[in-house]
């Protein structure tokens, strides 16, 4: 999704700034923020008071006398999105923000870009390979294939439109095929593995008290029980036939 | 414009004062050049015949400095090179900044960075050595070579931005550079009473030949002769044509 910077050109009243980040190693992250505000045409003092503000909402105080260079990762990818907004933009696109980041820092980034919208109502466009992140900062996502759209909503709506949940019942092999016809009045297609029958139901926690009562009816003792809420790995799954991680190595 | 021009000066000042050791690794070669090579021409001055008038070190000197310029300031489109591929210049170029204050404002840190070396060098072949020049020598030169660093800074960042590459543009640069420098005769002049006809004649072709010529001019303090005017003429019009490449290049970039 990085190529093609010349389609993206114009999309937006601010020109788009890439992944790289491009900060000046040997700068100091409140002189990054305030030139960049200088460039914008602020004043120096109200630059200062600019990379001031930033430096609070992404929690860079402490960091602004150090050198970028000296900067973690999570830190360096908090000071590029703090000089995105020096500007103020009502629209900030967001090229893989979290790309190769630790599971702390990248909580850590979540956290700002969802106050940013919160807060300044900035809208926020993002692109990811993991659909996790998408699930948890998208209210709209549009699921790209080999450059067509497959498909678009929210996650909750593209999750229960597509897949379902996903319920897992775990009995002795005797009662296999029983549990399978059971489970055939739930779902039209069953999965019976040698210990375990799965199904996909809009909604397994609805499904749930009256599976049990028929298991028990028939009097099958179950060796283990779970509902697992799809996730848009398996939306992904579903739509293009490939797991992400194929998509990614076809790609 | 001047306002964009200064914070781009400003700010490419700061990075580079908080990383000074680059100074003075630049001013290793003239300098070793002054101690290893300098003595030696003082005699060959003496009795060569052909060689210009003047002392050894008002050969020497002013052509070090314009050396220093030669192969400092042409270096400068490595560091754009960087800051292309770190993203640097693209988020520069986010910014409503002018694109000519993009190239102007490192120019201008490039010139005064260029000035400050000279200087150190006049100092050294003031004080260490035996060169005796007027106040008004030293100022003509020191304008002389900032106006070398604007147009070579320009077109080193002009190369830069139209090669697109770190491999590259060392090793054009080394080609064009080396056939320049022995061309202008800066530590051998190359006279008619030295040079064969045909070498002497293609040197007159090399620009910085005239440069050269110019600060040594000036240096022995022969401020009406024709060498200091075609010296300046061809600055002016190198500096010229060199900052307008630069900004051609810059606002380019833009499209």
């Amino acid at each position: 999704m990085r190529s093609g910077d010349g389609s993206r050109r114009g999309a937006t009243e601010h020109r788009v700034r890439g992944q790289a980040g491009g900060a000046q190693f040997d700068a100091r992250v409140g002189e990054e923020l305030a030139a960049q505000a200088r460039l914008y045409g602020l004043s120096a003092a109200k630059a200062q008071e600019r990379a001031k503000a930033l430096a609070g909402q992404f929690e860079l105080d402490d960091l602004l006398a150090r050198p970028v260079k000296t900067l973690s990762g999570g830190q360096r990818r908090r000071m590029d999105i703090a000089k995105g907004l020096v500007h103020g933009p009502r629209l900030v696109f967001l090229d893989e923000p979290t790309a190769a980041l630790d599971p702390r820092s990248r909580a850590n980034v979540w956290q700002h870009i969802r106050t940013m919208h919160a807060e300044l109502g900035t809208t926020v466009f993002l692109t990811t390979h993991y659909l996790d992140e998408a699930d948890a900062l998208c209210d709209r996502v549009l699921v790209i294939d080999s450059g067509r759209i497959v498909a678009t909503g929210s996650p909750t709506e593209l999750k229960a439109r597509i897949s379902g949940d996903l319920v897992t019942v775990g009995v002795d092999a005797v009662d296999l095929v029983k549990t399978a016809d059971i489970a055939g009045k739930f779902a039209d297609e069953v999965d019976t593995k040698p210990d375990t029958v799965s199904f996909r139901v809009p909604r397994g926690d609805l499904v749930m008290p009256e599976l049990l009562r028929a298991l028990d009816a028939h009097d099958i003792s179950t060796t283990s029980l779970s509902v697992q809420r799809p996730t848009l790995d398996d939306v992904f799954l579903i739509l293009t036939g490939r797991t992400l991680a194929e998509a990614d190595h076809a790609a | 414009m001047p306002r964009d021009t200064w914070l781009v000066f400003s700010r490419a000042m700061k990075l580079s004062l908080r990383n000074p050791t680059w100074t003075v690794v630049g001013l290793m070669q003239p300098v070793l050049y002054l101690f290893f090579f300098g003595p030696l021409l003082e005699r060959m001055t003496e009795h060569t015949p052909g060689f210009p008038t003047g002392t050894s070190w008002q050969i020497l000197t002013p052509a070090l400095i314009v050396q220093l310029a030669l192969f400092g300031a042409s270096f400068v489109g490595f560091s754009l090179l960087a800051e292309l591929r770190m993203g640097v210049l693209e988020q520069l170029r986010v910014t409503p900044v002018s694109r000519s204050a993009l190239l102007l404002g490192r120019v201008m840190r490039d010139t005064v960075h260029t000035l400050v070396q000279a200087s150190l060098i006049l100092i050294l072949a003031f004080t260490v050595f035996d060169l005796r020049a007027s106040v008004g020598a030293v100022v003509l030169t020191l304008v002389m070579v900032a106006m070398l660093a604007v147009a070579l800074s320009s077109c080193s960042y002009a190369l830069a931005l139209a090669l697109r590459s770190e491999e590259a543009f060392p090793a054009v640069l080394n080609t064009v550079l080396l056939p320049i420098l022995l061309l202008s005769g800066i530590f051998i002049p190359i006279t008619q009473g030295l040079a064969p006809g045909w070498l002497y004649t293609v040197s007159r072709w090399n620009p910085f030949t005239h440069v050269v010529d110019a600060e040594r001019a000036s240096f022995r303090g022969e401020f009406t002769t024709d060498a200091l005017l075609t010296g300046s003429l061809v600055l002016i019009a190198l500096a010229a044509l060199s900052l307008l490449w630069g900004t051609r290049a810059f606002r380019r970039e833009d499209a």
